[in-house]
């Protein structure tokens, strides 16, 4: 059995791997369509680590969500933009400096925190069931989930906002 | 007969604890239901190209297929030699990856939502816990690599095919979805297999009121999903040549064909899994019932293919943005409103709230006809 979980190990690091070249290829790749599609393999690549740890539920809505509905409204905007033709745009800008202070600073606060966080390290995989989510986010979860509801009716709101005074410049 | 498949597999799998090592004889219990798939998808699909032909032929009053071989069997084959010999053209200005990566992607979640399907009692390759939103969330992904094929032809019309294709997927994915949820509200799990558990003999859910019209929106939105007539739009051949794969050629064009035909053949049984409860039925085998019930839906697509025109893209949009998604979010609380209530009073109330809404979204979505105007003086001599 040996061979087996050393397969399943290096198919997890092969995961990984993917994953992280996509997001590299994401922000490098002067090609906006390619770039597009890299954070797809990116998305892809976690929806997959998802799997591997037995959390099908996430993994599927990941895919089901970005992958299916974030990205398709990514490439949508690809579309909408006018050099759509060239092949390469320019990816980066004058701001490479501080992103680059910003990012260190939320590397520096991610470690720290993974390192603070006790991981329970048990045998077996805690599976946890769609059923079980549900029943979270409608009782201990409640308000975060009331607030990102406001808040998506609220977006809602404002593009029917946005796209009606459109309209109306249209017509005056 | 009923568990013939489920014997053979048993079969294998002792043979191969017997003559190989435990390693390998797991790995061979893994790839069994895969080779499976891999065999029984691309040969699905070559027979159902032959199946619409000589169908549409019939419904057109011709014969079509039948010189190669008896009634055109071999038609599939012949046609496979040809695309595979075929030469590959590439246009000068495509962006090569992605022009060789979409038509081999677009077949990867085509062949990964037939893990999920139960073809029939014990016939599942996975039993996933979420199996059915596993299968919406693959048949989603196709949406992205027909873009990338749309896009990287560099053509006006591919891109256009494309452009339409997003812009339906979006549309429909959200009824599409939706539709299931009721069902779901009903079983409590994602599983496919305690779906069809959950129908046993003829209960199936396609007899009660929200199932009726789950079954459907389901369906409707499943043939607009798969780009098929009347919702062909993205490679509508009046318009525009060939939509998104007209700059494909050979093996590359018969790849988008085995996703679409695959992906037919998937829906269908998915539709037929959720509301006319998969397997269960009386007498025959259950794999025969599974496959008699797909098989219907898929000849219940080609006839909308032989027989309806496409749709005007406004159309489109608003039957199913204006229609089906209030009709999906009625049909949800209706489910629930059903399951609570007790046997005969809730046949009644869900299908009474269900008529007044269909007929109030029909008395919303007509059509304004313009009066007919006179010109008064137009004619004033």
């Amino acid at each position: 059995m040996e061979v087996l979980t050393a397969i399943s190990k290096v198919g997890i690091y092969v995961i990984f791997g993917v994953t992280l070249l996509g997001a590299m290829m994401a922000v490098t790749l002067r090609n906006i369509f390619h770039a597009a599609l890299s954070l797809a393999l990116t998305l892809i690549g976690v929806a997959a680590v998802f799997f591997v740890l037995r959390a099908e539920f996430l993994g599927a809505v990941q895919i089901l969500l970005y992958v299916g509905g974030i990205m398709i409204l990514v490439i949508f905007t690809v579309m909408l933009t006018t050099r759509i033709g060239d092949r390469t745009i320019p990816t980066s800008n004058h701001q490479q400096w501080p992103v680059l202070i910003g990012a260190l600073l939320l590397l520096l606060y991610f470690v720290r925190m993974i390192g603070k966080t006790p991981w329970p390290i048990k045998s077996e995989l805690a599976v946890v069931s769609a059923v079980q989510i549900g029943k979270s986010l409608v009782s201990t979860f409640i308000f975060p989930f009331e607030l990102t509801a406001v808040i998506l009716v609220a977006i809602l709101i404002g593009t029917v906002i946005l796209a009606k005074s459109d309209e109306g410049e249209e017509k005056s | 007969m009923d568990q013939l498949f489920v014997h053979i597999d048993q079969a294998i799998i002792h043979w191969a604890q017997a003559v190989l090592p435990d390693w390998m004889a797991v790995i061979v219990a893994m790839k069994i239901p895969i080779v499976a798939i891999a065999i029984f998808g691309p040969v699905t699909m070559m027979y159902l190209t032959l199946i619409e032909r000589k169908l549409l032929a019939r419904i057109q009053n011709r014969f079509g297929p039948n010189r190669v071989g008896k009634f055109g069997l071999l038609q599939p084959l012949a046609d496979g030699v040809k695309m595979l010999t075929k030469e590959d053209i590439v246009p000068e200005k495509a962006d090569k990856i992605a022009h060789l990566l979409a038509p081999i992607l677009i077949v990867i979640p085509a062949l990964l939502v037939f893990a999920v399907l139960p073809f029939g009692r014990n016939m599942i390759a996975v039993d996933l816990n979420i199996g059915v939103l596993f299968f919406l969330a693959m048949s989603g992904t196709t949406t992205l690599f027909i873009f990338t094929a749309a896009w990287a032809s560099h053509n006006k019309f591919s891109l256009l095919g494309g452009m339409r294709s997003v812009a339906q997927m979006i549309s429909y994915e959200i009824p599409f979805v939706l539709s299931v949820v009721p069902v779901l509200v009903v079983v409590g799990s994602f599983s496919t297999v305690a779906i069809v558990e959950a129908q046993p003999g003829l209960h199936w859910f396609v007899f009660t009121p929200w199932g009726a019209v789950g079954f459907f929106i389901f369906f409707i939105c499943a043939v607009a999903e798969v780009n098929r007539t009347p919702f062909d739009l993205p490679e509508a051949e009046s318009e525009l040549v060939a939509g998104f794969h007209t700059e494909y050629s050979g093996m590359k064009f018969a790849l988008f064909y085995m996703a679409e035909f695959m992906n037919v053949f998937t829906v269908s049984a998915l539709v037929a899994t959720v509301f006319l409860g998969g397997w269960q039925g009386p007498i025959l085998p259950s794999w025969v019932w599974f496959l008699l019930k797909t098989y219907t839906l898929i000849l219940i697509m080609m006839w909308f293919r032989g027989t309806f025109p496409r749709l005007r893209a406004d159309q489109l949009m608003g039957f199913a943005w204006k229609f089906l998604l209030e009709l999906t979010f009625v049909n949800i609380i209706v489910a629930a409103i059903w399951y609570e209530m007790r046997s005969p009073l809730n046949h009644l109330t869900a299908a009474a709230i269900l008529i007044v809404t269909i007929i109030v979204l029909f008395q919303f979505n007509k059509t304004e006809i313009p009066k007919k105007r006179i010109y008064k003086y137009a004619y004033a001599d």
